[in-house]
């Protein structure tokens, strides 16, 4: 891809959608199957903010810190899906608004 | 001589304690031999006291009684000739009523109590007389009124007995407050509480009129106001006569109510010091004499109508004392606790013998069913009301001839004086008419016993002859120039008396003027209602003081204070509960606030970054 | 050209995503998202990040991914699940959270209008990443590596009684 020059306004605008769709998922959605996917789509796009920015400079601290997102993000859904299955166990079904055992 | 003197208040102080500590072992016998010869054994060494004086002031001390800093005050005495006058008073006039209590409280279920409180009380006004410092008679004037608060409640079971012995404590406690507060200006001035050494002090430091030692008299004025119930403090007194007829002769008669006419004499070189001071002392006695007169007029309780005859009587010591006849006063003094005493006898008798009587409407021809009574009353109402030749003549009229040659306001005093004697001698008259003579409503049902009668004839003969006793006050205070009044003052003095005894005939007895239409008719009853109320001065009182003060507690017992902190406690539970509201446990939500949240930061980094 | 292609994968990107959160079944948003997450490789790769590309598609499509289908498979939510996202899914509920993420991606873009910068057009070869990685970020691989126990030790004690009831052994 040598001298391709693509506008870092138009790479971080793609990663601030990305994060506005998956906001709205996470806000909107009940099952928490999605839930979770939606902090997949927001992660997503933090790290690919990162990886622009990197490759603005020309360093690659942005691709480092992309595997540290990386990192984060299979520790996240490991123990999100665990926490799945057990709510599925628990209240037999996937609905977040049903798990508010820590209402004031 | 000075080896006898701590038996004195000692032998009555260890009569006390054997009855309060082994009432149980003895019996009424017993009781009565122990409290009645304890007072006559003081009495006794008072009188080997008198026999062996040289005319020098005695001094004795035990011990050290308080020694912080500066301050040291010792149990110590100093006899001169005016303490012995009222030791004379205290063990003479208390032994009698402690003779005549002996059959009076017979079979009264604590009669070993009402011994020890009163063998307690002389102890107390020994103590008081006797000091020779400030503290130590402060002391004993404590002690007079708490024995005053034991003895008016002392049929306590009754609720109504119990308030007057509460408001004769608190009314009184508002001088003794006022007292203090002198004792503290004068150790503060002096730094010292030992009277002949204040009084030297103070003639060296002070000039005559200097505002301290206005300040400091009339701080003692008012504790001498709040124990001998003169005006504003008289109103405990009439209530006083609540407790045992014996216990009102002694200790609201002749002895506790005089101790205020005895602390001015006693610190008379400070008040000589203070015009101001003593001018407001004669005119307290004057306005005192003639409200009480007023009011004796129109009671019908034997016992309230002698009540207010004393707060009067102890108006006129005090006229006495603010126009400087100190002598005259002092004089005053024992020869109305001759009198007085025996017309509370005498009244006790009454009572006694009429199952508890006190109203005099319902009383009358008594002359020849109680003939020592009656004779009694007419010599007690006699020297009461001045008649010449009775004791009460003399004195009374050395006190208002000396009130004449006051400077200044002299004869406006005389003027009031006269009038209050007119009046005593109007009152006291009807007492007699209308209790011994006219018709018999209520009979006797016995007789004094010889207990009751020896006291009544040995104070008749003092109530007549008093007068002729010279008291050795003379080295005490400075010597006053010999009253010489014009011929029609003295005229006057004499005869009013006179005529108000007259009057009293002619209204009560003869019935040649009958003035009950004057009486009921409507000013007249409400001029007779309010000298009936005391002018209203107990309701003046309560309104001014007892209610705003019941509205306070009653304001303050609903914890005004706390309702503020209660506000914000409750502020704060209402805070957490709208706040634990948007706890609600929905993930969704809190992501929704969170959102929010980086809205508004984003919001304010824009804005920072000059957006 | 090939910047056409980095515009095309952003629509791709974009498209994928909103199918993938706006479905009622997993299964289907699973794929939705592993093609929005394939695009997003792209765009890795156009923009001169070639491991970072090919970490995206092992790592986040090909293992995170199938970690999300065996879950969906555990759970076996067939038909009626779909009928209760349906419920779920009302147009109100999606105001407002719409009016939110809208005003978020306003202030974004705001925050972003004017970046005149461009991407390098050079690629940054995965040695020099490694390089960086172990020279001053190892810290931060140490961190990781912990994060990553962590997550397993989590992720195995939150999982446990659900396999140990399948297995029918009983522990609470």
């Amino acid at each position: 891809m040598d001298g391709l020059q693509v506008p870092l306004e138009h790479v971080l605008g793609l990663a601030s959608l990305l994060f506005a769709l998956g906001l709205t998922g996470l806000m909107v959605r009940r099952n928490i199957l999605f839930v979770l996917m939606s902090l997949e789509v927001m992660l997503n796009s933090a790290a690919l903010a990162f990886v622009a920015a990197g490759a603005h400079w020309g360093q690659p601290d942005g691709q480092v810190v992309f595997m540290l997102v990386l990192t984060v993000t299979a520790a996240e859904v490991s123990v999100g899906l665990g926490l799945v299955l057990q709510i599925q166990r628990r209240f037999h079904t996937l609905d977040i608004d049903a798990a508010t055992r820590l209402r004031g | 001589m000075t080896d006898l003197l701590w038996l004195i208040p000692a032998l009555p102080l260890a009569s006390a304690t054997l009855l309060i500590f082994g009432s149980q072992w003895w019996g009424p016998r017993s009781v009565a031999a122990l409290g009645v010869g304890s007072v006559a054994a003081a009495g006794v060494c008072v009188l080997l006291t008198i026999l062996s004086w040289q005319g020098a002031p005695l001094q004795q001390t035990l011990w050290t009684w308080i020694a912080v800093g500066e301050l040291s005050a010792g149990v110590s005495f100093y006899i001169d000739g005016l303490t012995l006058v009222m030791l004379s008073v205290i063990t003479g006039v208390g032994f009698l009523i402690h003779l005549y209590s002996a059959e009076f409280m017979s079979g009264d279920a604590s009669y070993a109590r009402y011994f020890a409180y009163l063998n307690l009380f002389v102890t107390a006004m020994l103590t008081l007389v006797m000091a020779d410092n400030l503290l130590l008679l402060f002391l004993g004037w404590e002690g007079v009124g708490a024995c005053s608060y034991l003895l008016v409640g002392f049929w306590h079971f009754d609720a109504a007995n119990g308030a007057a012995a509460r408001k004769a404590f608190v009314v009184t406690r508002v001088g003794d407050a006022a007292m203090a507060l002198g004792l503290f200006l004068l150790f503060r001035e002096f730094g010292t509480l030992d009277i002949q050494a204040l009084g030297s002090a103070a003639t060296a430091q002070w000039e005559v009129g200097d505002p301290t030692a206005v300040l400091a008299t009339a701080l003692l004025l008012g504790g001498a106001v709040g124990k001998s119930a003169q005006l504003p403090l008289h109103t405990w007194l009439p209530d006083a006569m609540a407790g045992p007829t014996p216990v009102s002769a002694l200790i609201h008669a002749a002895t506790m109510v005089t101790a205020g006419v005895y602390l001015i004499a006693r610190t008379h070189e400070l008040f000589l010091l203070a015009p101001p001071t003593l001018a407001a002392v004669a005119i307290i006695g004057l306005l005192t004499l003639l409200l009480a007169a007023f009011t004796a007029l129109c009671q019908n309780d034997i016992k309230r109508i002698l009540a207010w005859s004393t707060i009067s009587q102890i108006g006129y010591m005090f006229l006495g004392l603010g126009v400087g006849a100190w002598s005259a006063s002092i004089f005053h003094l024992m020869t109305h606790a001759f009198f007085k005493a025996l017309l509370f006898l005498a009244a006790g008798a009454i009572i006694h013998c009429l199952h508890h009587e006190h109203d005099i409407r319902k009383m009358g021809g008594l002359r020849s069913r109680l003939p020592l009574v009656f004779l009694s009353f007419l010599i007690g109402a006699a020297a009461l009301s001045a008649l010449p030749l009775t004791s009460g003549f003399f004195s009374k009229d050395l006190i208002v001839l000396a009130a004449f040659e006051a400077p200044g306001i002299g004869p406006w005093l005389w003027a009031g004086a006269v009038l209050g004697a007119f009046l005593t001698a109007l009152y006291s008259f009807r007492l007699v008419f209308v209790v011994f003579f006219g018709r018999a409503d209520t009979l006797p049902d016995r007789q004094p016993g010889p207990a009751m009668a020896m006291p009544l004839s040995v104070l008749c003969v003092f109530s007549l002859a008093g007068g002729w006793l010279g008291i050795p006050v003379a080295s005490v205070f400075p010597t006053a120039a010999e009253a010489h009044p014009a011929l029609w003052v003295e005229a006057v003095s004499i005869g009013l008396p006179l005529l108000g005894v007259a009057m009293a005939y002619v209204l009560f007895l003869g019935r040649q003027w009958d003035a009950s239409g004057l009486v009921e008719s409507a000013p007249g009853q409400t001029l007779f209602r309010f000298w009936h109320a005391g002018w209203r001065v107990d309701g003046l009182y309560d309104w001014l003081w007892v209610k705003p003060f019941v509205g306070l507690t009653v304001l303050l017992k609903s914890e005004p204070v706390d309702r503020l902190y209660g506000a914000v406690v409750a502020l704060c539970q209402f805070c957490h509960q709208q706040l634990s509201r948007s706890q609600s446990g929905r993930l969704r939500q809190y992501a929704t606030v969170m959102a929010a949240g980086v809205i508004v930061l984003l919001g304010v980094v824009w804005r920072a970054a000059g957006g | 050209m090939i910047l056409g292609l980095f515009y095309v994968a952003a629509a791709v990107a974009l498209l994928s995503t909103a199918m993938a959160l706006s479905r009622t079944n997993a299964a289907h948003a699973l794929i939705y998202l592993i093609m929005s997450l394939l695009s997003v490789a792209v765009i890795f790769f156009i923009i001169g990040a070639p491991f970072a590309a090919a970490l995206e598609i092992v790592i986040y499509a090909g293992a995170i991914m199938v970690l999300f289908v065996f879950v969906i498979m555990m759970l076996n939510l067939g038909e009626t699940g779909q009928i209760r996202e349906r419920e779920w899914l009302k147009p109100r509920s999606w105001i407002l959270p719409g009016i939110f993420a809208a005003a978020l991606l306003a202030e974004l873009l705001i925050l972003e209008n004017g970046l005149s910068g461009t991407t390098t057009g050079v690629a940054v070869e995965p040695k020099a990443v490694g390089l960086t990685l172990f020279g001053p970020y190892v810290l931060a691989v140490e961190l990781a590596s912990m994060l990553l126990l962590a997550g397993l030790v989590g992720a195995y004690h939150v999982g446990r009684s659900f396999l140990a009831r399948d297995r029918g052994v009983k522990h609470q």
